[in-house]
């Protein structure tokens, strides 16, 4: 089930090379991608760094390059 | 015809580490990169020899002091891959340079492989930490005013005068960043904020043409250090762009770019494309997320930075027009033109396949679910860990795991080149040797490989062509050669 719904996702855009302006179906396109994301950023809070104040106060980076 | 050249990428990746011993950021990155798990490299020196960063396209060099560190100093500095890349310590930050490749297909598979072989010493360094205390970031800004570098190398003819690289690559360079961005939030220049931006990098670039990475960073960046042969050679060491984490974010960049190489080494240009301020425009162009603000050009009129790049798709739809072309330069095309025509209309068309507008969709859709706004911490930290490296934990890749972004290669395309080098460039032979011989290797560069032949002499072989050294050329060689003197009589001959 799961398997499936990832195959069709995939099928999507992008690989419809040579075309030069995306499919007219792209509004239905972008609302199925919205609700697939609201599932997503349920998921985001799990993985999301703790203390992300204190974790972006503290991330500083000298010397680059 | 081939459009490929030698390509190659440098990335310089942000590192945090919760309780440290050390706030110095070398001791740091020194912790990261020695846990560099294939022992079979760890004692090739880098070869400094034939390096230098100082001298300038402009014809002259200046004065500085060349990197020459001692024997125990230079094997703590860096780690030679097997993949035929390299891993080390440039200015504080842990670097992975990838293999020489010849497309920027193979350049999306050592790219990626760079960040699995940097997770994989994360991994190890934390466990010698007793704990998940070390993150590593593949983007280009604190958030703070510091960034570090992601820099792109193309091989071009020597025959390309410089003032021609400059009239021609800047207008592309500033407006290529709406398809090779990845996305910011906030600002860090005195420009004006914003609260969503484009590029991670445009913030930091305040001349057109200099020698300079650091500092006053230039968006035409003139080091001269081909690392071949350089009457034939000159290197395009392009420092102005970000580090992609979207596997076509960074084929599209590297492609096209490459591809409007060969347009400046035909003689190509561009009439009346000039633009009037290209250091300013870079940055309105980073802070327009919708691409209808025009800028302006040098004869007054103005012009979108989607219709700057169109003029460029037009130039290369003519220049490939009657001419057989290899099938990646043809996908590269087709998705540039694919690209263009979604940013023309709606930038959002396109939250599968490009950084900034796939990471704006994820904020856009977390802020509207949570009710938060710009400010939010937890939307800073979302702006960081996208572009962590962890496949459980970052972000981009929570996003690639579920199918929502578009890929390129195969995650066993990437595992393969972790291990193995590119088969068409020089790449191969200094793999394969490491590989083969790990112990008899006193040092390598993209230009050279030190053997310790047997009584203490140290034999140098030069690389000096990036095509040669390849598996057609050198896999019969080093295969029929059970020892280093061998290999080197059998070189020889």
């Amino acid at each position: 089930m799961a398997q499936e719904k990832k195959r069709e996702k995939k099928k999507e855009p992008g690989k419809k090379d040579g075309e030069a302006s995306p499919a007219p179906r792209i509004a239905e396109k972008g609302k199925k991608i919205k609700e697939d994301l609201d599932k997503l950023v349920d998921k985001i809070d799990d993985v999301l760094e703790e203390n992300a104040e204190e974790f972006v106060k503290n991330y500083v980076q000298k010397g680059g390059e | 015809m081939m459009l490929n050249r030698i390509i190659g990428t440098e990335t310089e990746f942000g590192l945090a580490v919760k309780d440290s011993d050390s706030i110095d950021p070398v001791s740091n990155s020194m912790l990261l990169i020695n846990n560099y798990p294939y022992s079979l490299s760890s004692k090739a020196l880098w070869d400094y020899e034939n390096e230098n960063p100082l001298l300038d396209m402009r014809g002259y060099e200046v004065e500085g002091e060349r990197e020459r560190p001692g024997i125990e100093y230079n094997r703590l500095l860096n780690k030679l891959l097997p993949n035929g890349g390299r891993l080390y310590i440039d200015g504080a930050h842990p670097e992975y340079s990838t293999p020489e490749c010849t497309n920027a297909r193979d350049l999306v598979i050592y790219e990626k492989a760079g960040e699995r072989i940097m997770n994989q010493c994360r991994r190890l360094a934390c466990r010698a930490k007793g704990g998940e205390k070390i993150f590593v970031y593949k983007n280009n800004t604190d958030g703070k005013g510091n960034s570090y570098g992601y820099h792109e190398n193309y091989l071009v003819s020597r025959a390309v005068p410089f003032s021609q690289i400059i009239s021609f690559l800047v207008p592309f360079l500033v407006t290529r960043q709406i398809y090779a961005g990845a996305g910011k939030v906030g600002s860090e220049s005195r420009e004006g904020k914003v609260s969503y931006q484009i590029s991670q990098r445009a913030d930091f670039f305040e001349s057109l043409v200099d020698l300079n990475t650091m500092v006053k960073r230039p968006i035409i960046n003139t080091r001269d250090e081909p690392h071949a042969d350089r009457t034939k050679h000159r290197r395009l060491h392009i420092i102005v762009g970000d580090s992609n984490m979207s596997e076509y974010t960074t084929f599209l960049k590297v492609g096209v770019t490459s591809i409007v190489a060969s347009l400046m080494e035909e003689g190509l240009s561009l009439a009346g494309m000039e633009l009037d301020d290209p250091v300013s425009a870079i940055k309105e162009i980073s802070r327009d997320t919708t691409l209808k603000k025009r800028v302006r050009m040098a004869d007054g009129r103005e012009f979108t930075a989607v219709e700057i790049q169109q003029e460029y798709l037009e130039m290369t739809h003519g220049f490939l027009a009657n001419r057989e072309i290899d099938p990646i330069s043809k996908e590269i095309f087709n998705r540039w033109e694919y690209v263009l025509g979604g940013l023309a209309k709606d930038p959002m068309l396109l939250s599968r396949e490009i950084d900034w507008i796939i990471k704006k969709e994820l904020l856009l859709s977390y802020m509207e679910k949570k009710g938060v706004g710009w400010n939010d911490s937890r939307i800073a930290m979302m702006d960081l860990q996208y572009h962590d490296i962890r496949e459980d934990k970052g972000l981009y890749y929570a996003l690639e795991k579920d199918g929502y972004v578009e890929r390129v290669v195969s995650a066993s395309d990437i595992a393969v080149g972790e291990e193995s080098p590119p088969v068409d460039t020089r790449a191969y032979f200094r793999g394969m040797c490491l590989k083969k011989f790990p112990k008899d290797i006193y040092a390598a560069s993209w230009s050279s490989i030190l053997f310790e032949a047997g009584d203490q002499t140290i034999k140098r072989v030069p690389l000096m062509e990036p095509l040669k050294g390849t598996e057609a050329l050198t896999k019969g060689i080093i295969e029929g050669s059970s020892t280093i003197e061998e290999l080197l009589a059998r070189l020889a001959t």
